[in-house]
C-alpha cells in the first residue's frame, strides 16, 4: 500500500509523517505541493507544519496549492486523506470538512502529551480503535481551536462524526472538546494532535499514533480482498 | 489604477481572543470605559483596470475571508 505524504512549503511533519506510515508497514510516497500528479497512492496525509507561513489563515493558501485540486477531487472519490494539525486546517479551508480552526481561547501556543478518547471507530483511520478508548499523543498548535455554528456541532455529534476528543483537560478551547472529526463518507479524518510523534518507544509518549496508519491499510486491505 | 479595499472580520459569535487580550490590556492606559475590541484584517488590492465588484467579491469570499468564521466588506477607495 502507497500513502502520500505531502510536503508545502513550510511543512514541519512530513518526515515523520512518512516513517510513522513506514512503521505501519507502508510504502510512503512523497507528494510535492506543486505537482497535481498523485502518483497513484491509496491514501494521502497532510501534514503539520506552517504551509506558506501560515500567512492569511492557517491552510488558506495550501489549498490552492496544485496537489489539493487532485486530493480534493480523490477525496470526494473516496480516498482516505488524514489532516494532522496544518493538515486539519487545509481540509476545513478546502471545505472537505466543516468548522474553522481558530486562535487557541488562551492565545497561547500549547504544546504537550494529550489523552484523548476515541469516538468514533467506524472511519478508515480509526477502525483500529474501539470506541471509548483512551489514547495519548502529543499535541502542539497555536490555532487548534475548533469551531462550528451549533447545528454543524449538533450534526457532528448525530452522526457519530467526531472521531476523538480531549479529555483530561482541553488544551485550545476546541468547541466540545473536539480534537478530530471526519467527513460524511468516513474517509477524510482530520486531527489537532500529532499521531505520527506517538509511533515509536524512544521519542513518543506511546505507540498509540500507529493506529491510524494501520486503520488505513486495514481498510484499504479490506477493500482489496472485498473485490472494491 | 483602482484600489478596493477588501475589511474582514470575525463573526460576531465567533470569540476574539485577540481582541479580548487587547482589551484587557486597556486599562494599563488608564482606559476603563471600553466594553468590547475586535479586530479583523484589512486588505487593499490594486488593479491596473477597472475594477470588477463580482470578481473582487469571489476573490473575498474564496481566499480573503473564510466564511465559516468571516464576514467581509467591499468597498471601492479613491486613488489621488
Amino acid at each position: 500500500m502507497r500513502i502520500g505524504v505531502v510536503t508545502f512549503p513550510g511543512s514541519l511533519d512530513d518526515g515523520d509523517a512518512a516513517r510513522a506510515a513506514r512503521i505501519a508497514g507502508a510504502e510512503a510516497v512523497r507528494l510535492w505541493h506543486g505537482d497535481s500528479d498523485l502518483h497513484n497512492v491509496d491514501a494521502v496525509v497532510l501534514p503539520g507544519g506552517f504551509s506558506y507561513g501560515d500567512y492569511l489563515r492557517c491552510g488558506a493558501i495550501a489549498r490552492f496549492a496544485p496537489v489539493m485540486e487532485s486530493i480534493i477531487d480523490a477525496a470526494r472519490g473516496g480516498l482516505p486523506v488524514l489532516g494532522i494539525c496544518n493538515g486539519f486546517q487545509v481540509l476545513c479551508e478546502a471545505h472537505l470538512l466543516p468548522g474553522a480552526l481558530t486562535r487557541n481561547q488562551h492565545l497561547h501556543f500549547r504544546n504537550r502529551d494529550q489523552w484523548l478518547r476515541v469516538e468514533s471507530a467506524d472511519t478508515v483511520w480509526s477502525n483500529g480503535f474501539t470506541a471509548g478508548q483512551e489514547i495519548l499523543i502529543p499535541v502542539k498548535n497555536g490555532e487548534g481551536c475548533f469551531v462550528a455554528d451549533q447545528r454543524t456541532l449538533d450534526e457532528l455529534e448525530a452522526e457519530g462524526r467526531i472521531v476523538a476528543r480531549y479529555i483530561k483537560g482541553n488544551p485550545n478551547g476546541s468547541q466540545r472538546d473536539i480534537a478530530a472529526i471526519t467527513n460524511e463518507a468516513g474517509n477524510v479524518v482530520g486531527i489537532m494532535p500529532h499521531p505520527e510523534h506517538a509511533v515509536e518507544a524512544l521519542t513518543g509518549p506511546s505507540l498509540d499514533g500507529l493506529g491510524f496508519f494501520t486503520s488505513v491499510l486495514r481498510a484499504l486491505a479490506g477493500a482489496t480482498a472485498g473485490g472494491k | 489604477m483602482a484600489r478596493v479595499v477588501v475589511d474582514v472580520m470575525l463573526k460576531p459569535e465567533i470569540l476574539d481572543p485577540q481582541g479580548q487580550a487587547v482589551a484587557n490590556a486597556l486599562p494599563r492606559l488608564g482606559v476603563d470605559d471600553v466594553s468590547s475590541v475586535r479586530i479583523g484584517r484589512r486588505v487593499e488590492i490594486e488593479f491596473d483596470g477597472e475594477i470588477d465588484l463580482d470578481r473582487v467579491n469571489e476573490i473575498a469570499d474564496k481566499l480573503l475571508a473564510n466564511p465559516v468564521i468571516e464576514d467581509f466588506t467591499v468597498n471601492v477607495a479613491e486613488v489621488a
